[in-house]
């Protein structure tokens, strides 16, 4: 691998993991860590066959590193059933990860105990996509907030509590009285306002937010990035962004990472991406991107991809996009050999053999 | 100025302004009971004062009476002084589907049909003609036909049938209450433990339930009585009970397996809460409009259960007065004294089909699907 | 643009639904044309009345609740399909106007192979028998641009994925080779590269069939790639209409310019996206006067007094809008974009 070691080391290596750390690509190198994904693995068992034998496993994540600094927002895209989702939950341990190392603000995650978890819990929260199956429907807002609250003994008294409430509910842009309503009152965007409010209620510094504008039209899509982005500048919050709108991803992140069927293929600074994409499987999903951008002239020259994602119960040998992959260049090399995440560029890292082909402009 | 009519009329006829204003679940309901309880004042008043010194089940049965004229006088009064009208927010599920409830004429008059069998059997010794157990002159009173001064008649021991069929009430509606009572609050721990722990926990507790499932019940029953007196109300209750729980606890399993998959459990898993605290204030409350359902079609079940089961002569013997086996006893007469029979039948069907209708409403009105 | 014989003509098209709480007006007013080879886009928020509008043309509006009201025209090739007969309008549907949904596992039967559900199709409607029915299908798949056609066809639809089972809602649809093709969302549930195989798709086909093509979509991106002429609705009505280059660089309705500024996209980071704020009303209380306007940043007094009419913006009639401040007399809103 050709991880320099200047990224590694400049942690100071403060810890063992540091040193051992795998760097992946890190904006600003001497920000500040927050946390630490290492070779990340989750499989799932497939349902058992007819004849009650196993058929194998789904290779949700499969093998996946990234870091993320304090204050950022990293950007997750791919095509559905790329394991996005998959690695939000793992690196949250709501689902157990196969392997793999999660370093939570030099804390092995692995190794803590119940009382820690619960801090972590504190400390990094989720936001979902669908508005819909987010809440609990029997539960009143301001139930449903306060509980929280008293779970994790925020606020002596209800007076503190029902007030607290009411400022999450000002934080996110609904008002006091919404706090007796229940979620089938709500608008979608309210409700995804609602759901933020929830995770914001333990005061965490790490959310993950698992496309939580996909379901939202337009407007209310708009509205939503406008909050979450007021509040990181608030609250100095790190994101990690998941979603596969394209546009949306760059808007909001300052680096992103590119998966396709349980890998990350590419990975660099959001304007680095979009400008410069070296992988063959991101150009592709930038130029299926449909273009609204009538003013910018001529379309450049699509690039089609065939098929659709393989199958995670049995990932290809190689490299998991050889099957579609439209790179003049692809070989038998490409075929047997997994290519690994390599340093393409400044902070820009991409898994593949070939060299990029040079870009006709536009 | 209207108000002030209706407050007045409402003090007078509980129930009467809602039932004018189209409210027949509620308004008939309290104008029943009054004027019900009223005239049961008026003509069984001895029986009523004499109930505060009487039996237990004596004392229940004037209870009842009063606390039904305060209720529904109440209720009618307050409803009367609060015309709250519709509520625009705040308004849960449960509101919601009462509303979509009240809508459903057929399933409110089964509400209405089965808490009037209640009150029946609650105030039954106030109200029944005769003592059930005894016996009127066998010579002159044996199988009389059903008029005069035995409405529905007398069976082969010259007991009164009418008398029969309203201790019978109480004998199966508590069975069917307790039993139910039990097998849901097995069922409901049973599938949201094992639907939302999953693994071999649920393995393990679904094997048992195909156990008690494929358990024959009658065989259970027979054996049981070989060990102890199956001719206990206990018993019996306590029998089914047992045995009935494993079809609440696949509803329900089902329901969690896939309240599991929502969000808002994942999202209480992240806000660190206790799986205590996510089976019993998250999973639970969204399982329950299914087990209300489950419960309510249960009762008939169970009531249809051990009407047949002491019918076969495996549950309640004579003379206790239950629905199954006055209708057991009256099979040899069929020809001769079809009411033996047949009336104790009709209060089964009766009670059975008003405790679907009522199910099958609260299933339509709380379907989730209608809503979201 | 050249003028293309009007195909489909909607003209004052209101359906409306009675519920608990009200009358909804979910389309209310709404007229339009669609030329032979031509692609109209519908563009608007969920809840403007898109879907329902679609399915008045084909008379698929359930009622009760719902009631297409009198004085509505739909002209098919010059005949009036809400006087249409039954019998009719069963041979329209199946020959002449197809629909396609934006579910497509929902819009399959599970329980048969989706070779059996487009012979189904193919002998409805050509009359084929069963082998020729056959052959015909797996060309169709072919055509439709699926893979291994032979081998799909004995498929059912849990085993082909989201992508490959819109191609086979397409196949179905065309299988009558209709002159109109109405698709509602066709791509909303599908990836972005699956998405692009999709509309390439279509207008591929339009092109060999030179069919009519009715898109419905929330996506101004699908809009811009693949529609000649765009109809903007907001609260039932049509509150913008004109070709797709005119409608996304010149924008003159205010819903218009407001969906534009609300898509991230061109550019800076640094700048706050600029939505439309709030949402979309129920269509039981529209607002009163022109129905945008408690969401409309230039909103005046007399909007809230009378309904703007959808007005030609200049001489040519296939530009309009339904705001006060533009049109004949005001001018471009000027501001945004
Ligand atoms: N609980 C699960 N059991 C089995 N397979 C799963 C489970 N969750 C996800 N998967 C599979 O893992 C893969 C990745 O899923 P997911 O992370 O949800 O993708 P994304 O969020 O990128 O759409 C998919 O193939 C999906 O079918
Ligand atoms: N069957 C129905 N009963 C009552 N209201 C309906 C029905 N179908 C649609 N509507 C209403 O009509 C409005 C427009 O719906 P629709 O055409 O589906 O919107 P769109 O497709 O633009 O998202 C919605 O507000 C919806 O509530
Ligand atoms: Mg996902
Ligand atoms: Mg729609």
């Amino acid at each position: 691998m050709t991880f320099d070691a200047e990224v590694a080391s400049d942690a100071d290596g403060k810890s063992d993991v540091d040193a051992k750390s795998f760097a992946g690509v890190n904006g600003g190198s001497g920000a500040d860590v927050l946390f630490d994904v290492q070779e990340l693995r989750k499989y799932f068992p497939v349902p058992r066959g007819v004849f009650g034998r196993s058929v194998g496993q789904v290779r949700a994540v499969d093998g996946v590193s990234f870091r993320l600094h304090r204050g950022e927002t990293l950007g997750l895209v791919g095509e559905s059933g790329c394991g996005k989702s998959t690695t939000g939950r793992a690196i949250l341990h709501l689902i157990e990860p196969t392997s793999g190392r999660l370093v939570y603000d030099r804390q092995d995650l692995a190794e803590l105990d119940r009382a820690q978890i619960r801090e972590f819990r504190r400390r990094a929260q989720i936001v979902f996509q669908d508005p819909f199956g987010s809440l609990n429907p029997r539960m009143t807002v301001g139930g449903m907030l306060s509980e929280v609250l008293k779970v994790h003994r925020i606020g002596e008294t209800g007076a503190d509590r029902s007030g607290r409430v009411q400022e999450l509910l000002e934080m996110v842009g609904l008002h006091a009285e919404h706090a007796g309503r229940y979620p089938h009152e709500f608008s979608g965007g309210q409700r995804q306002r609602i759901g933020i409010a929830r995770a914001l209620a333990v005061e965490p510094e790490f959310i993950v937010c698992d496309e939580p504008v996909s379901a939202l039209d337009v407007s209310v899509q708009a509205q939503v990035i406008n909050l979450l982005r007021d509040l990181q500048k608030d609250l100095g919050l790190t994101y990690l962004f998941i979603a596969h709108d394209l546009a949306v991803v760059e808007y909001v992140s300052d680096r992103v990472a590119v998966m396709y069927l349980g890998k990350i293929v590419e990975m660099a600074e959001a304007e680095e991406l979009y400008g410069n994409p070296l992988h063959p499987y991101t150009r592709a999903l930038l130029s299926a991107a449909p273009d609204r951008d009538l003013k910018a002239g001529p379309r450049r020259e699509r690039i089609r991809l065939s098929g659709d994602v393989p199958s995670p119960i049995r990932p290809p040998s190689g490299c998991p996009f050889f099957a579609r992959c439209p790179h003049p260049g692809k070989d038998e090399e490409c075929e047997t050999a997994s290519p690994l995440l390599e340093e393409k560029g400044p902070n820009h890292v991409a898994a593949c053999c070939k060299d990029p082909l040079p870009r006709d402009g536009g | 100025m209207t108000d002030r009519r209706r407050v007045i009329l409402s003090a007078l006829l509980p129930g009467f302004p809602q039932l004018a204003a189209g409210r027949w679940g509620g308004g008939g309901l309290s104008l029943t009971v009054w004027l019900a309880f009223v005239g049961l004042l008026l003509t069984r008043w001895a029986r009523f004062a004499a109930g505060w010194g009487g039996p237990l089940d004596h004392k229940i049965a004037s209870l009842t009476v009063v606390a039904g004229l305060i209720g529904a006088w109440g209720w009618s009064l307050y409803d009367v002084s609060n015309p709250g009208g519709v509520k625009q927010s705040g308004v849960s599920q449960w509101s919601l589907a009462a509303r979509a409830f009240r809508k459903n004429r057929i399933a409110v008059a089964g509400v209405l049909v089965v808490v009037w069998v209640y009150l029946i059997a609650l105030v039954t010794p106030l109200i029944a003609p005769h003592d059930p157990a005894a016996q009127a002159s066998l010579l002159t009173a044996r199988m009389v036909g059903p008029g005069g001064e035995f409405v529905l008649g007398t069976d082969d021991l010259a007991r009164d049938v009418l008398s029969r069929i309203l201790y019978g009430a109480r004998i199966s509606l508590s069975i069917g209450f307790v039993a139910v009572g039990i097998s849901v609050t097995i069922g409901t721990l049973v599938g949201a433990v094992s639907g939302y722990l999953g693994g071999w926990v649920d393995t393990v507790l679904m094997r048992f339930v195909d156990m008690v499932i494929s358990f024959p019940r009658l065989v259970l029953l027979i054996s049981l009585s070989a060990l102890f007196d199956t001719n206990s109300i206990l018993m019996i209750t306590v029998v089914l009970g047992f045995t009935q729980w494993p079809g609440t606890a696949r509803v329900v399993r089902g329901d969690v397996l896939s309240l599991r998959e929502r969000e808002f459990i994942e999202a209480s898993r992240a806000l660190g809460f206790s799986r205590r605290r996510i089976i019993l204030r998250h999973v639970i409350p969204n399982v329950l409009s299914s087990v209300i359902v489950v419960a309510t079609l249960a009762i008939g079940n169970v009531i249809v259960l051990e009407a047949g089961l002491s019918f076969l002569g495996l549950g309640l013997l004579p003379p206790t007065p239950s629905w199954g086996s006055m209708v057991a006893g009256g099979r040899d007469q069929l020809l001769g004294a079809w009411w033996m029979s047949t009336f104790p039948g009709l209060a089964i069907v009766l009670t059975v089909v008003a405790f679907n209708l009522a199910g099958e409403g609260l299933r339509d009105a709380l379907d989730p699907r209608l809503r979201t | 643009m050249t003028t293309r014989p009007d195909l489909l003509v909607v003209t004052d098209l209101r359906t409306h639904f009675t519920t608990e709480v009200g009358v909804a007006r979910a389309v209310d007013g709404v007229s339009f044309q669609v030329g032979m080879g031509e692609t109209l886009g519908i563009v608007g928020e969920s809840g403007c009345g898109k879907t329902v509008t679609a399915l008045s043309i084909l008379q698929l509006i359930p009622s009760p609740p719902g009631e297409i009201l009198k004085g509505s025209s739909i002209l098919f090739d010059g005949e009036e399909l809400l006087k249409a007969a039954p019998a009719r309008l069963r041979e329209i549907r199946g020959n002449d106007i197809s629909m396609i949904f934006q579910e497509p596992m929902t819009s399959l039967n599970p329980v048969l192979k989706v070779g059996h559900q487009i012979e189904e199709a193919l002998r409805l409607h050509r009359g084929l028998s069963k082998s020729e029915a056959r052959s015909a299908g797996v060309a169709l798949l072919a055509e439709v641009g699926i893979s291994d056609p032979e081998e799909r066809y004995d498929c059912y639809p849990h085993h082909l994925s989201g992508g490959m089972l819109q191609r086979i809602m397409i196949a179905i649809a065309l299988s009558c080779e209709p002159r109109v093709l109405i698709a509602d969302e066709p791509t909303t549930a599908l990836d972005v590269t699956v998405q692009a195989q999709i509309l390439d798709l279509l207008a591929k086909l339009q092109d060999r069939h030179g069919m009519a093509l009715l898109l419905i979509t929330h996506d101004l991106g699908v809009i811009a790639e693949v529609c000649d002429r765009v109809v903007v609705m907001y609260g039932g009505q049509i509150v913008e209409t004109g070709t797709t280059q005119d409608i996304l660089t010149r924008p003159e309705h205010p819903y218009t310019q407001g969906l534009l500024a609300s898509l991230p996209g061109s550019g800076d980071r640094d700048v706050r996206l600029n939505p439309i704020p709030g949402t979309v009303p129920s269509p039981v209380n529209w607002p009163a006067g022109c129905r945008f306007r408690d969401r409309c940043p230039v909103a005046e007094e007399r909007c809230a007094e009378s309904v703007p009419e959808l007005l030609p913006l200049s001489e040519e009639t296939t530009r309009l809008a339904r705001c006060w401040r533009v049109g004949s007399i005001g001018g471009p809103v000027e501001g945004s974009t």
